[in-house]
């Protein structure tokens, strides 16, 4: 044995060939899994694949899919954005109480409403990188802070009056079949897309959840795009509160409540990973539509609004599972051992001393 | 029936290699045998199988004359055989008693006897030297306290055989001095003793018998300490040290950086310097001298209270790492699993993260790809563009840390401790690296604790002794003897 190659097991593990499976964006597990359900539900209901019905779910999960594409950009930083639902309701009061109460164009009301996303948002994002407190605990005060806040603007009830111009960013059918909402998600999930996968601050994110202080000594600038994660986040859910509210024809004080938790559900199953650095957007979209996918199934079939809790819990729990077989089996094999497990100290730690 | 442990031809296999090669080995009571060999030698190993972390794959133990076949570490230490870490394993937020006695509080009917802990808690802490409460929460302790602690615990458990795993690594000079006084009485108390060290200085401190490893395999032993240091290394490296190192080229003339009145309280002080196009500055000093601390202030990582630092001439501003990149200065840290890569992105996402903000508006894949895969074989990367860097060796995992700098054309590099736990092949790969980068007109600082290393690579040896610049020696007038001088006044 020359001096030159210590024994170590570095890349003769691993092999020079990809498997077919590594090939496979990380996308593809939640992309199956929807097309098992779909082709589930259209087997135990003859209503499920209609045209009418598909756009129907598009339109139900449109708010929390633009939700959703702020959720990944902070979860795929290593973050946690709390604070949305309220955020959603918060912005819907904003529009209402501009628009109905100070009497200013509904256009300006609808921008007002942008701004608070945007500054929730801001807020989240300085607290969490220029004053250093975690994420969890930042967008947790926000959330009560924006509730309250919409409770106050409201002054506790809800507020309609809106114009016929402002409905129509929920109820207007293009070409008669093609709801509005869902083109507001087609059109933002794809700029998001593009975004991450193009712009160098696309790839920065993936960075920074991987490591943070190694994207940090890098010289990428970590904190001015932590913050910016979090605005947009803020700004997505801005976009949510004018969309639900459009919806309702009414900025109610509640609006949005639980959403946050939704959010977090759609972009695990989506395959994103909580503590970061794992992640697609068209994932989360996967994710956006199981769920999508399952209430409208289980409504057709008359299951209550109860068990379809049960249910989902259960297929959060399920697609975690799943992903993290995925994971310890992909790395065992890169390490060329059956046995290699997360958390127990692999050959290569062992052999460092 | 023999007394102590003793091991035949004993194996271990991972898979790719081989890391414990028929090893015999017998260890006496009363005694102290000292087990050197360079990183990945396979001593660590053998140590784990002997204190049933590792099962071995061949061979047999016994202790006492008796089958000894541990099937985890805690049936090790009821046999008696205690291993004391290199690695920390403290749980930083518990009191130290607690993780004295973790698993083993004593109890007083259903609850734990905390009057009793305390007790023996402090009594151990003496006898270890250590004046710390023992409600102290182990977290806030410094490294070398820690490992302190790491051997009051040992002691607890009260073993027939104790192993030292690299235990002067994170000492100052007192604490060294203090461990040799503990190991002198664990021998007089008839404890045998396995001492694994790298530093060939302790040998004639502590030893009492020779052991040295290479590649898995128990090179040569001797059952006496009086063996001449040249011997000892050709039978740790298998060649003489000074073929890894040449003589370092000749700088130019003109300064590339110039540190004045730098300074971070309390860490370090009054740093002084200048750097010159294509020269290598070594950085030596004690554990605890502030190097690493400067290094991370000429980095941007921290933020030096005081001073000036020009690069061509020109005085910049320094305060994040994004400042230092942009000027040109990068840093290859000390912490390279931590803070070097990113072990569950893949090779290439490491290679061309600090490259991300200079291709343009857009990303190029193609570009990137072939850069990615040109760094590689530039700097014989073992390892697939797309493979999870946590897989690579620590040797590997450094060579990217360096490449990765490359695209950016950096003006000054600063390596702390540049081959910290890599093997010598890898070593001597880096070493070539940072040569070449010296030829092409870079810069260079090296922070080392291994004088030869120090000593080998360097044009100058800027010496630090806790926070102050002691000297600047010239390399034609610095010898280990020099360099200690300076680091201990």
């Amino acid at each position: 044995m020359t001096i030159e190659t210590a024994p170590k097991p570095t890349t003769s593990v691993g092999g020079a060939q990809r498997s077919w499976r590594d090939l496979l964006p990380s996308a593809a597990g939640p992309l199956i899994a929807l097309i098992l359900l779909i082709t589930a539900s259209s087997f135990m209901s003859d209503s499920f694949l209609t045209l009418t019905n598909i756009f129907n779910i598009g339109q139900q999960v449109a708010v929390l899919a633009i939700l959703a594409l702020g959720g990944t950009a902070v979860i795929l930083i290593g973050g946690i954005d709390l604070s949305v639902g309220s955020v959603v309701g918060l912005s819907g009061a904003i529009c209402g109480y501009v628009y109905v109460v100070l009497h200013q164009p509904i256009w300006i009301a609808a921008l007002a409403a942008l701004v608070v996303g945007l500054a929730a948002g801001t807020i989240n994002g300085a607290l969490i990188t220029v004053w250093k407190l975690p994420p969890f605990i930042a967008t947790l005060a926000m959330l009560s802070v924006a509730r309250g806040l919409s409770l106050v603007v409201l002054d506790g009830k809800p507020l309609s009056g809106f114009p016929d111009g402002f409905r129509n960013l929920a109820i207007y059918y293009f070409g008669g079949i093609v709801p509005s909402a869902v083109v507001v998600v087609v059109v933002v999930f794809a700029i998001g897309i593009a975004y991450l996968k193009w712009r160098p601050s696309g790839r920065a994110l993936y960075a920074i959840g991987g490591n943070e202080e190694v994207a940090r000594l890098s010289g990428l600038p970590v904190n001015r795009l932590k913050i910016s994660v979090y605005a947009l986040a803020g700004v997505m859910a801005g976009i949510g509160g004018l969309l639900l509210t459009a919806r309702l024809d009414s900025a109610q004080p509640t609006a949005g409540t639980g959403l946050e938790l939704d959010v977090i559900a759609a972009v695990v199953i989506g395959g994103a990973s909580l503590t970061g650095g794992v992640g697609t957007l068209s994932g989360t979209v996967f994710g956006v539509l199981i769920i999508g996918v399952l209430r409208n199934g289980l409504n057709l079939l008359n299951v209550s609004s109860f068990w379809q809790q049960v249910i989902i819990g259960v297929v959060i729990a399920v697609a975690i599972l799943i992903e993290n077989f995925r994971l310890r089996s992909k790395k065992a094999k890169q390490l060329g051992s059956k046995k290699a497990k997360p958390g127990r100290k692999s050959t290569t730690q062992g052999m460092e001393g | 029936m023999e007394q102590g442990l003793k091991v035949e031809r004993i194996s271990k296999v991972f898979p790719g290699t081989k890391a414990l090669d028929n090893v015999d080995l017998h260890v006496s009571y009363g005694k102290v045998t000292v087990l050197v060999g360079e990183n990945g030698a396979g001593k660590s190993v053998l140590m784990k199988v002997l204190s049933g972390v590792y099962q071995p794959d061949g061979g047999q133990m016994w202790l006492d004359g008796e089958s000894y076949h541990p099937t985890g570490p805690t049936e090790a230490t009821e046999r008696g055989i205690v291993l004391i870490n290199q690695e920390l394993s403290l749980l930083p937020n518990l009191s130290v008693e607690e993780n004295i006695f973790l698993g083993r509080q004593p109890m007083r009917g259903l609850a734990i006897d905390r009057k009793t802990m305390r007790r023996e808690a402090s009594s151990l802490l003496k006898q270890v030297g250590l004046e710390v409460d023992p409600s102290t929460i182990a977290g806030k302790l410094s490294v070398a306290v820690q490992q302190q602690v790491e051997i009051a615990k040992a002691l607890s458990q009260k073993p027939r055989l104790l192993i030292f795993d690299e235990a002067t690594a994170s000492l100052g000079e007192d604490e060294t001095e203090r461990l040799y006084g503990i190991v002198s009485k664990l021998k007089s108390d008839n404890v045998g003793i396995v001492w694994i060290t790298h530093r060939l200085i302790e040998i004639p401190r502590v030893g009492d018998n020779l052991v040295v490893f290479r590649d898995g395999q128990l090179v040569h032993s001797w059952d006496h300490i009086n063996v001449p240091e040249s011997e000892i290394i050709m039978a740790m490296v298998g060649r003489s040290l000074e073929s890894i190192f040449k003589v370092p080229h000749e700088p130019a003339d003109r300064t590339l950086l110039e540190v004045q009145g730098f300074s971070q309280t309390p860490y370090f002080e009054a740093v002084n310097f200048s750097l010159r196009a294509g020269e290598i500055l070594g950085i030596a000093g004690l554990v605890g001298s502030g190097r690493t601390r400067l290094a991370r202030a000429l980095a941007g990582v921290s933020i030096a209270g005081a001073g000036t630092v020009s690069l061509n001439g020109k005085t910049i501003r320094i305060r994040t790492p994004k400042d230092a990149v942009d000027a040109g200065i990068v840093l290859v840290p000390e912490d390279r699993k931590d803070q070097g890569v990113a072990q569950i992105m893949t090779v290439q996402d490491n290679l061309m993260m600090p490259s991300l903000y200079s291709m343009g508006p857009l990303l190029r894949f193609g570009l990137m790809k072939n850069v990615a895969k040109d760094l590689a074989e530039k700097l014989k990367v073992k390892g697939h563009l797309h493979q999870v860097t946590a897989t690579l060796s620590g040797g590997n995992k450094q060579k990217i840390v360096i490449a990765k700098w490359l695209p950016l054309n950096p003006k000054v590099l600063i390596f702390d401790e540049p081959t910290r736990g890599i093997d010598v092949g890898a070593r001597a790969s880096v070493y070539e690296t940072i040569r070449g980068l010296a030829e092409s007109g870079v810069g260079i600082i090296v922070i080392s604790s291994e004088l030869p290393e120090v000593l080998g690579l360097s044009n100058r040896i800027l010496v630090m002794n806790k926070g102050r610049q002691t000297g600047i020696l010239d390399r034609s007038k610095a010898t280990e003897q020099a360099v200690m001088t300076l680091a201990v006044r």
